[in-house]
């Protein structure tokens, strides 16, 4: 007997991401899904980021890797708020670990949620954790050509962040390229040029995350 | 392995509201651009399947390739070598209508 179903695979997943996306909006929290591959800048532009917003704004992070506590301790160090979740293998973050650290997280004490994925250009793509935006980076040693052989990645991304220009002179990496690239299949997104060493272009970035919260806390003040 | 997972979840899911005692087959829809491996679905399905009614199920796999569509002219298209312009136009301004899809399209039961 054939029984139709027609259901997406991750409907299961689908369902506590909006759950948490709920949550987030009842407590008027920006949540932000970053992601790229290992090593991109995920951990140091969030720490960029950290320093420029904290007089303004409460910031509470999420760090998600396969093992240990590295990244979280740094974030630490800042003294904010940061939850680890251990995938224990998992190549990416889904709704369901996000639901379990949310609980341990005062909501209604938070502003800007940056959620740091694990390291991978694949998978992080296909789950939704719920997030209001997601951002990806994308650092300049991997090469302009990325979009094409990770679409589902650049489509899904609200925001390209082109990280490590400060090394652009000893690379071949062409930012106009990789530009052409994104808008192909991606014209929404703003593509911002930074890096998280000598802190160009992060300026660019803050502002864009202040104008999201701003449409986030409109939304929540009309709810 | 994750998406493995949901996916005999979904069909087990399905399979106990019919009060099914096997399922036999699972007919799955992937496309291209998902990040989904077929041979790695295949693997981990009869690892995780063991101990449940779908452990002799066989898995069927439709393939989606992907398809841009031009914003500029409207042109469908299957994309070659990067960039991927448009064969039409030229232009390099496309949305994806075809290659996202991850769902199981029926599941046959005894």
């Amino acid at each position: 007997m054939e029984i139709k179903v027609v259901r997406n695979i991750l409907s299961a997943n689908e369902q506590i991401a909006a759950k948490n996306r709920k949550l987030w909006d009842e407590h008027g929290v920006l949540a932000v899904n970053l992601m790229s591959s290992p090593g991109a800048g995920k951990t140091s532009l969030i720490l960029q980021t950290i320093r420029r917003l904290r007089s303004i704004m409460r910031v509470a992070v999420i760090e998600g890797d396969i093992a240990s506590t590295l990244d979280a301790d740094k974030i630490n160090k800042e003294g904010v708020r940061v939850v680890q979740v251990n995938t224990g293998g998992s190549c990416h973050l889904d709704a369901n670990m996000l639901s379990l650290a949310i609980d341990s997280l005062p909501l209604a004490d938070i502003d800007l949620l940056i959620i740091e994925n694990v390291g991978n250009l694949i998978c992080p793509a296909q789950f939704d954790l719920g997030e209001h935006k997601r951002a990806m980076i994308i650092s300049c040693p991997e090469g302009d050509d990325k979009p094409y052989k990770y679409p589902l990645m650049f489509t899904t991304a609200n925001v390209v962040l082109v990280n490590k220009i400060d090394l652009l002179e000893v690379l071949d990496f062409n930012i106009v390229a990789l530009e052409v690239a994104v808008k192909g299949i991606n014209p929404q997104a703003p593509i911002f040029p930074l890096s998280c060493k000598s802190g160009e272009g992060i300026e660019a970035w803050v502002l864009w995350l202040l104008a999201e919260r701003e449409n986030c806390k409109e939304f929540y003040d009309s709810l | 392995m994750a998406i493995t997972q949901s996916m005999l979840d979904l069909a087990l899911e399905q399979a106990r509201k019919a009060q099914a005692k096997q399922v036999t087959q699972i007919n799955l829809v992937i496309g291209e651009m998902s990040g989904v491996v077929c041979d790695s679905v295949e693997f981990y399905f009869n690892i995780l399947s063991q101990d449940t009614i779908a452990h002799r199920a066989s898995l069927s796999f439709q393939q989606i390739p992907i398809q841009l569509r031009c914003r500029r002219c409207g042109t469908v298209f299957s994309p070659s070598e990067p960039p991927w312009a448009c064969p039409s136009c030229r232009q390099w301004d496309a949305e994806v209508v075809t290659g996202r899809e991850l769902y199981i399209d029926s599941i046959e039961v005894e």
